[in-house]
Order: C-alpha cells, then sequence, then structure tokens
C-alpha cells in the first residue's frame, strides 16, 4: 500500500478542528483555571473531580482505540480491556517498586504482598520497573507484542466476525484467571495499589493529579488526531473495505492480514497507554480491569457514541461512565437495567449513536428510507 | 441405619459381644467381667498418673462400651470419685451438693455434699491413654460407622492396648467390611513389631489394600533402616503395588469427573450450538437461560415443600424439568422475536444486544430472589454415592446428570433427524436461500430453534442446581466455556458439540491434578486459541457452500 497525499482527504474539517481546539481549550486550559478559583464561586471545580475527569478521559482514549478497530475495520475485539490492564499493570509494577521502605513491610526491594507470600527475591520478571524510562517502553510493549502474536494467530487463519470476538473473550477470560493466581506474581486478588508517588511527586498530591489529568487530555487529543490520520488516509479506505467486504478486498490483492494486524496492534498500544494512565489516578489495578463484563462494555460506549467516527467514541465514553458514576450511587440496583436497556436500545434504534441522531431523525422526518449501515453486511 | 434411640434398646449384637467378651474373658483366665469393670473404675481414683494411665488400657482392652461414658468424662476432667470408697461418680449441682450417677450403669446414688467427692485428676499422659481407650471402645460400638472410623483411627496409633482391642474386635466382628478394616489396622500396627515372619505376613496381608494409612506404614518400615532388609523389601514392593493400583483408580475417577464436568458443558452448549449453527449469532443471554432454569427449580422446590406432603417432596426434580424448560424456551422465542429478529445479519449487533438483555436478566432475577445464593436440596434418590473400591465414591448426582445429560443429548438428535422441525432446521442451518424457496418459513424456524436452544440451556440449569448453589450470575460461570466447546467442536453439528464438551472436560480434569484447577483453565483455553490455527472453523466444520459466508 503506498499512501498517496494528494488522495488524502483533510484531517479535520473547519468545523472539526473548532471543536477539536474547543474541547481541548477547555479541558487543559478551563478546568484548571475552574479548579484554581475559590471554592466559594459558583463555576468552582472540585478537586475530586479532577482524577474523575482523568479516568474518564482513559476510557475515552481506550473507547477511541476500540472504535478504531471495530468502527473502521469489523474487528469486534470484546478483550480489549487486557491492553488496558496490562498497560496499567506495566505502569502498576513501576508505581509499587517506587514504594521502597514505606511500604508496610518496609522491605527496600520487595512489594508488601511478595513479602506477605515469603518470597525472598524480586522475579526476573520485575526487573528493570524500578525505572521509568524502562517501565514506559513496556507500557506499549507489553500489550502491543500481546496484540501482534494474537492478532497474527487469528488473522492468518481467518478468524473474523463473532469467532474472533469470542477467542477475544476467551483471552481476557484466561488473563484474568491467570491474574487472580497469587503465585503470578502480581498481587492476586488485590492487584497493586498503595501507591506513593511517580517521578518523585506524591501520587495524592493534587498538582500530580492535575499533572495526570493533564497528561490523559494530551495523550487522548494526541492519539485521537492520529486516529484521523490514520481513517483519512489511503490505509483508512482499505480499512473500510475490510470492514464492508473482506473477501473482495482479499481477492484485489491486498493482503487483510497485515492490513488487520497493524490496526489491531495501535489499538492495542492505545489501550495499554489508556491503562497506564488510568492506574496512577485511580490508585489501583487488580484482575477486575480483565474481566470480559468489563471489556464487553468498552463496546457499549462506542455504540452509544456512534460507531466509525472516533470523536462517538471520546463522547460516548464520558456520558455512559457519567450516568454510570450517577446511577451507582444514586440507585445501584438500577444500573445493570440501565447498561442492558441501553445495549438493546442503542442496537435496536440508534445503530448510528449519539452523533447520528440528528441525521436519523432528520431522514425519519423526511421518511426517507435510512441506508442500511454496512458494518457487519455480509460478504456473500 | 439405626434409629437415633439405638442406645437404649438392647441391640442382638451388643449381646453378641457381650457373651464374646465373656467367653474371651474366661480364656484369658479372669473372673466374670462385670465385677472386673466395677473393679478397674474403682482403681481410677487411687493411685499415680502411671497407674491411672495403666487402669485406663486395661479399661479399653476390656472393650466394654458401658465404660465410654466414664472416659469420656474422665478425659475431659469431669470425673469425681466419692472420698469414703473411692467409687467413681457424674456430678451434677442439685441445691447445695451434688446428684450422683453411676458412671458405669447410669443409676443413680442419691445426693452428697460438696466436700464428699473429689476431681479425678489427669495428666497428658492419662488423656492420652483415655483417648487411646475411646477409639478402642468404640471399637464395640454398636453403630457400624463408628466402629468403622474407629477401626481406621486404631491403624494410626499402633499400641499393645491397641492391638490387644483390635485383635478382640477382629473376633467379635459380624460386618464383612469392618472386619477387612479392622484386619487392615491389624496388619499395620502389627507391622513394627513381632518376627520377621509375622512382619512379612502381615506385608502380604496388606499388599491389596488401598487405604492411605496402610501407604503410609508401608512407605515407612520400607524406608525404616532399623528392619531387616527381606521385610523392607517387601514393603517396598507391596507400597509400589499399592501405588499402582493408587494412580489407576485415580485415572477412571479423573475420567469419571471429566465426563461429569463434560456432560454439564454439553447441556449448556447444545443450545448455543444450535442457535450459532442456524442463524450465526451468538446469544450471550444463553448463560442466563440456565440460570433460569436453575431459578425455576428452585422454584418449583419451595412449592412442594410449602403446598404437597412431604414424602412428594422427591418428585419435584422430574417436575421441575418441563417447567424450566418451558419458562426458558418461552424466554428465549420471546428474545427472538423481540430482539435478535431485527438484527438479522448483524451478527456482532446481536451479541451485544444479547449482552444488554442478560445484563437485564440477571439484575431482575437477583431483585427478586435477591443476590445470596439459593439452596436447591437433592432429593433422597440422588443423595449419596457408591464406593467402587476402598474409599473411592462416585457420587450419585454426578451419575445422574451424566445419564441425564446424554438422554438429552439423544433426544435433540433424534429431534433434529426424524422430525419435520428438525429437517427444516437443518435446511436453513446448510442454506437458508434455498430453505426459503422451498418453501420453509424461515422466521418461524428461528424462533422455534431459537426456544429450543434455550429450553434446553434451561433443563441444563435444573441439572446444575443439583451439584452447585443457585445464584444470579449462575450463567456467567459457564458461559465463557460453553463458547469455547462451540468454537472448538464446530458449528451446527450435535457430534461436534459432544466431541468438544467431552473433550474440554477430561482435559480440563486431567490438568486440575498437574496444573491446579485456575492455571488447567488457563492453559486449556490457550490450547483453544492455538487449536483453532489449524481448524478455524471447529473440530467438525460444515463443509460446502454453507460454510464460507
Amino acid at each position: 500500500m503506498r499512501l498517496e497525499s494528494e488522495t488524502r482527504a483533510p484531517l479535520l474539517g473547519v468545523k472539526g478542528w473548532a471543536i477539536f481546539i474547543a474541547v481541548g481549550l477547555f479541558l487543559v486550559v478551563a478546568v484548571p483555571l475552574l479548579n484554581a478559583l475559590p471554592p466559594s464561586s459558583p463555576v468552582h471545580v472540585p478537586d475530586y473531580l479532577i482524577p474523575l475527569l482523568g479516568k474518564y478521559l482513559c476510557y475515552a482514549l481506550l473507547a477511541l482505540s476500540v472504535d478504531l478497530i471495530w468502527g473502521y475495520c469489523g474487528i469486534l475485539s470484546l478483550g480489549h480491556g487486557a491492553f488496558f490492564a496490562l498497560g496499567g499493570y506495566a505502569m502498576g509494577m513501576y508505581l509499587m517498586r517506587q514504594i521502597g521502605e514505606r511500604g508496610v513491610y518496609g522491605h527496600p526491594i520487595l512489594p508488601d504482598f511478595m513479602v506477605f507470600l515469603n518470597w525472598d527475591s524480586l522475579p526476573w520478571y520485575w526487573y528493570g520497573f524500578d525505572s521509568f524510562a524502562f517501565a514506559m517502553p513496556m507500557v506499549i510493549l507489553v500489550p502491543g507484542l500481546l496484540a501482534l502474536v494474537f492478532g497474527w494467530l487469528a488473522f492468518r487463519s481467518r478468524i473474523t466476525g463473532v469467532y474472533f470476538s469470542i477467542i477475544t473473550q476467551a483471552m481476557v477470560f484466561a488473563l484474568m484467571l491467570a491474574f487472580f493466581r497469587n503465585d503470578f506474581g502480581f498481587g492476586g486478588n488485590n492487584g497493586l495499589t498503595d501507591f506513593k508517588e511517580i517521578l518523585g511527586f506524591n501520587v495524592h498530591a493534587p498538582a500530580t493529579r492535575m499533572g495526570l489529568y493533564i497528561a490523559s487530555a494530551v495523550a487522548l487529543g494526541a492519539a485521537f488526531l492520529l486516529c484521523r490520520f490514520i481513517v483519512t488516509s489511503k490505509l483508512g479506505r482499505v480499512l473500510l473495505a475490510v470492514r464492508d467486504a473482506e473477501l473482495r478486498v482479499r481477492f484485489l490483492g491486498y493482503s487483510v492480514t497485515a492490513v488487520k494486524l497493524f490496526v489491531f496492534t495501535l489499538s492495542a498500544v492505545l489501550a495499554g497507554i489508556a491503562g497506564a494512565l488510568y492506574v496512577p489516578q485511580v490508585g489501583i489495578i487488580n484482575p477486575s480491569e480483565f474481566s470480559p463484563a468489563q471489556s464487553i462494555e468498552i463496546a457499549i460506549w462506542v455504540a452509544v457514541g456512534g460507531r466509525a467516527t472516533l470523536a462517538g467514541a471520546v463522547l460516548g465514553a464520558f456520558v455512559v461512565n457519567a450516568a454510570k458514576t450517577w446511577l451507582t450511587g444514586v440507585a445501584p440496583e438500577m444500573w445493570l437495567f440501565f447498561l442492558g436497556s441501553l445495549f438493546i436500545a442503542v442496537t435496536l434504534f440508534f445503530p448510528a449513536g449519539l452523533l447520528g441522531i440528528s441525521s436519523q431523525i432528520r431522514r425519519r422526518l423526511a421518511r426517507r428510507p435510512a441506508p442500511a449501515l454496512a458494518v457487519e453486511a455480509k460478504d456473500a | 441405619m439405626q434409629s437415633p434411640d439405638r442406645h437404649r434398646r438392647t441391640h442382638p449384637l451388643l449381646l453378641l459381644f457381650a457373651i464374646v467378651a465373656v467367653l474371651a474373658g474366661f480364656l484369658h483366665g479372669s473372673p466374670a467381667r462385670a465385677d472386673r469393670l466395677e473393679e478397674l473404675a474403682g482403681k481410677l481414683a487411687a493411685g499415680s498418673f502411671s497407674q491411672r494411665a495403666e487402669t485406663a488400657e486395661a479399661i479399653a482392652a476390656f472393650g466394654d462400651t458401658r465404660a465410654t461414658p466414664m472416659l469420656e468424662a474422665l478425659s475431659a476432667g469431669e470425673l469425681y470419685a466419692r472420698k469414703d470408697d473411692g467409687r467413681p461418680v457424674l456430678v451434677e449441682r442439685a441445691g447445695d451438693g451434688y446428684s450422683l450417677t453411676d458412671p458405669l450403669s447410669g443409676e443413680s446414688l442419691g445426693e452428697a455434699g460438696r466436700r464428699d467427692v473429689e476431681k479425678i485428676k489427669v495428666n497428658n499422659r492419662v488423656r492420652g491413654a483415655v483417648s487411646d481407650a475411646l477409639t478402642a471402645l468404640r471399637l464395640f460400638s454398636p453403630d457400624r460407622n463408628v466402629r468403622m472410623s474407629a477401626a481406621a483411627e486404631a491403624a494410626t496409633s499402633p499400641s499393645e492396648t491397641m492391638l490387644a482391642a483390635l485383635r478382640r474386635a477382629a473376633e467379635a466382628e459380624t460386618d464383612p467390611a469392618v472386619r477387612e478394616r479392622i484386619g487392615a489396622s491389624l496388619a499395620v500396627s502389627s507391622l513394627h513389631s513381632g518376627t520377621p515372619e509375622q512382619r512379612l505376613a502381615a506385608i502380604g496381608e496388606l499388599s491389596g489394600s488401598l487405604s492411605n494409612t496402610v501407604r503410609n506404614a508401608l512407605r515407612d518400615l520400607a524406608a525404616d533402616p532399623d528392619t531387616d532388609a527381606e521385610v523392607r523389601q517387601a514393603a517396598e514392593a507391596a507400597f509400589a503395588g499399592i501405588e499402582r493400583k493408587r494412580s489407576l483408580i485415580e485415572l477412571g475417577l479423573n475420567l469419571f469427573q471429566g465426563v461429569s464436568l463434560g456432560s454439564v458443558l454439553l447441556l449448556a452448549a447444545i443450545g448455543l450450538a444450535i442457535t450459532f449453527g442456524v442463524m450465526g449469532v451468538i446469544n450471550m443471554a444463553h448463560g442466563e437461560m440456565i440460570m433460569i432454569g436453575a431459578y425455576a427449580t428452585f422454584v418449583v422446590q419451595e412449592l412442594f415443600r410449602t403446598f404437597l406432603p412431604p414424602e412428594l417432596f422427591g418428585l419435584y426434580l422430574p417436575t421441575a424439568l418441563p417447567v424450566a424448560f418451558c419458562a426458558a424456551a418461552a424466554l428465549g422465542i420471546a428474545i427472538e422475536r423481540g430482539v435478535i429478529r431485527w438484527l438479522y445479519g448483524r451478527p456482532l449487533e446481536t451479541l451485544l444486544a444479547t449482552w444488554g438483555v442478560s445484563l437485564i436478566l440477571q439484575q431482575l432475577v437477583r431483585s427478586i430472589f435477591g443476590a445470596p445464593n439459593k439452596q436447591v436440596a437433592n432429593p433422597d434418590w440422588m443423595t449419596g454415592g457408591f464406593e467402587i473400591v476402598g474409599g473411592y465414591v462416585l457420587t450419585y448426582n454426578r451419575l445422574y446428570i451424566i445419564l441425564f445429560c446424554f438422554a438429552v443429548f439423544a433426544a435433540v438428535v433424534l429431534v433434529l433427524r426424524y422430525t419435520p422441525f428438525g429437517l427444516h432446521m437443518r435446511a436453513v442451518t446448510q442454506n437458508r436461500s434455498m430453505a426459503r424457496t422451498m418453501g420453509i418459513n424461515s422466521d418461524r424456524i428461528d424462533a422455534l430453534t431459537f426456544g429450543l436452544g434455550s429450553g434446553i440451556a434451561g433443563i441444563g440449569g435444573v441439572a446444575l442446581s443439583q451439584i452447585g448453589n443457585v445464584s444470579p450470575n449462575l450463567g456467567q460461570l459457564y458461559i465463557v466455556d460453553s463458547f469455547m466447546v462451540v468454537v472448538f467442536g464446530g458449528v451446527g453439528n450435535l457430534a461436534g458439540t459432544l466431541v468438544g464438551a467431552m473433550t474440554l472436560g477430561i482435559v480440563n480434569k486431567f490438568l486440575e491434578p498437574v496444573a491446579g484447577a485456575v492455571l488447567g483453565k488457563v492453559v486449556v483455553l490457550v490450547l483453544i486459541i492455538l487449536f483453532i490455527q489449524r481448524r478455524p472453523r471447529g473440530l467438525f466444520a460444515l463443509k460446502g457452500r454453507a460454510a464460507e459466508s
């Protein structure tokens, strides 16, 4: 595939850039300023909201990564939580090593849970994680390598559609079972927690949290532009073609396996980065991040916002998670009813998601038949 | 089984013991036993601790179960002695003083002041002897199970007293199984004493046994440097023989458990395979159909408990089957008509929508029945199990589930093969458009297929309620595994589902002892992911045009 610049669509339209910059300024400039206002001010953003917003930003990045492969390439991964969690664990391992002697048992090298398990030395795979410069490449490499190997195995033998979804679910389930084990060396049930500092800054300090929040916002913005760059390139066209008619693309001589493998791996890397930013803000990473239910939920964020729009994934992640935060606080037993209905309603009635609702209504009013959403149209 | 008031009646066996024991007593040249026991009891209070322990041993060798309450009281430090004649008594506070009972006969001995009785003191040596004595006495208990466990326990503390008691019990025992156990314990106890010839004979006697005690005793003997070489060799050979036999039985037992797990997976996966085969959709709410079936069983059980006489209780399970089937099938058809039908040709969205259905069903059941697990009782005919060989038990509930699962499987195969509905279903599976052209109403087939698949999941839930707890997330426990069965076995093909389920069940159970339950499961999942490299469409893939879509 040659990327020919003359066929490239603009990265964003004028309206798109305007919205991007407005949202970006709001998140990176306005929110910190509002946070700095005195608490008595009506528009003051309280401290506790900052890590919460940061968490949503990480979820949005995760949703973006899923939209890239599901919306544009038709690969529905039900195991993306695995890449998110692996990135998170890589970051968590760095944070664990930073605790040093401040742990409950005060061991200079071993994290508390290892002392508790009577281990006398650090397992080899924990080496190097005391250095930020080592841990950060791992955040990218570990999920990336897993996606590369898993994707290569799957795409090579042309596992597509629901089969692929099911085996990604099996993968995340297997990882969850493995990480639940104490002797796996990642803290078992309790995961990694009680972090003290990151790069020498106290993780609980409001300033550090603000820094992490801004980092998440910047990462999300950069990832969004990167994804836009890909989907507007010629590669993006091939992706859409693979989504809509994989066999034909194959017959035209494209290497579908290579294309899929590339976006799948990239998407896993983005998910890993999201996980790494997520962990210091919520202060814990445990195997429940690997639970299959968690991974399926990501798909609904994307679907709620609108598939194959990128911006919709971000929007969906914010809307669904804000609803979750609010509803689990107000009426926890209603949350699953709500989430379940959301799954059904979005797939049945709003296949284009929030971003598509206005055009859907306009079309309905004009009594024109809706064009079939070709996302999973069969090739045969 | 004996009634709880067995102690009050004179059991025929007890009578026999008494006679045998009296005869034995004569052979040992002792005076009539009734007097002797009283006499021995009288000695308990007097003398030093070590004399007291010897007395306890003597009482044990005597083998009269009447002494049990007295020894129990002694070891608990609650046995008193009358100061004037040293006679042991059980006391109970009555007003200012105590009311006294004879520990052997249970007769009342009137009242006494607090100063008239004195606690009989015990130390660890006495306590040990008393505990051994109690074990020895339990060898003569009228309850068969008590004798059985006492015989097994006796082998763990071999002493002269225990040997004597075991010998006496072996003569008195009438139950063949208990007799065998006593014989084994006797042999274990005599492994460490006597002439080499006697020990060799004991080893010979033990070589067929399977019990842990025997195995450990032989292993210790084989490793004991003080024993002569011949005995050690024989012990080692016997030990190896036992190990071989045990590993063979364990293999068989693993196989049984694997098939049992496989049947559960099969029940969970049949419906999934059918619906996936016919409509190409993955029903994520399939696990919830299992859960609904299990809750239907629970409801039927509660209704039986409330409204019907207890002797009919055992019938609740057969009643629950059609109820669970209908409940799950109706729900399945409702889901198909309400949700899935509108998403035809969009399998990934179907997957998400049915996941939504599953979340709602889980929460609904949690709201109605509450989050804690519900207990579903096994009916009488499903409790227990039978012992194939020493200590290895096949439980009835697992056995019935295997049989039940194969019956369901056979029924489904027959329905698919010999009914018009089955014919139509297979036609739609193979080529939907062609089937429609031939006048098959594929909508109706979709709905019925979904109903059938969900109904089978429902009766799978009935079976699962018999081997585990019923909880709102019951379905989630099996959903990933049943997907694996379908992916592994291939779609739209029941033979594939059968082989897939059994293979996964057996491989899982065989990996468990090697890798542990969790790691075994991880290994299985990794193996499946690797396996579908070779056969992306499963073990038994449909061939021809229909397969490529």
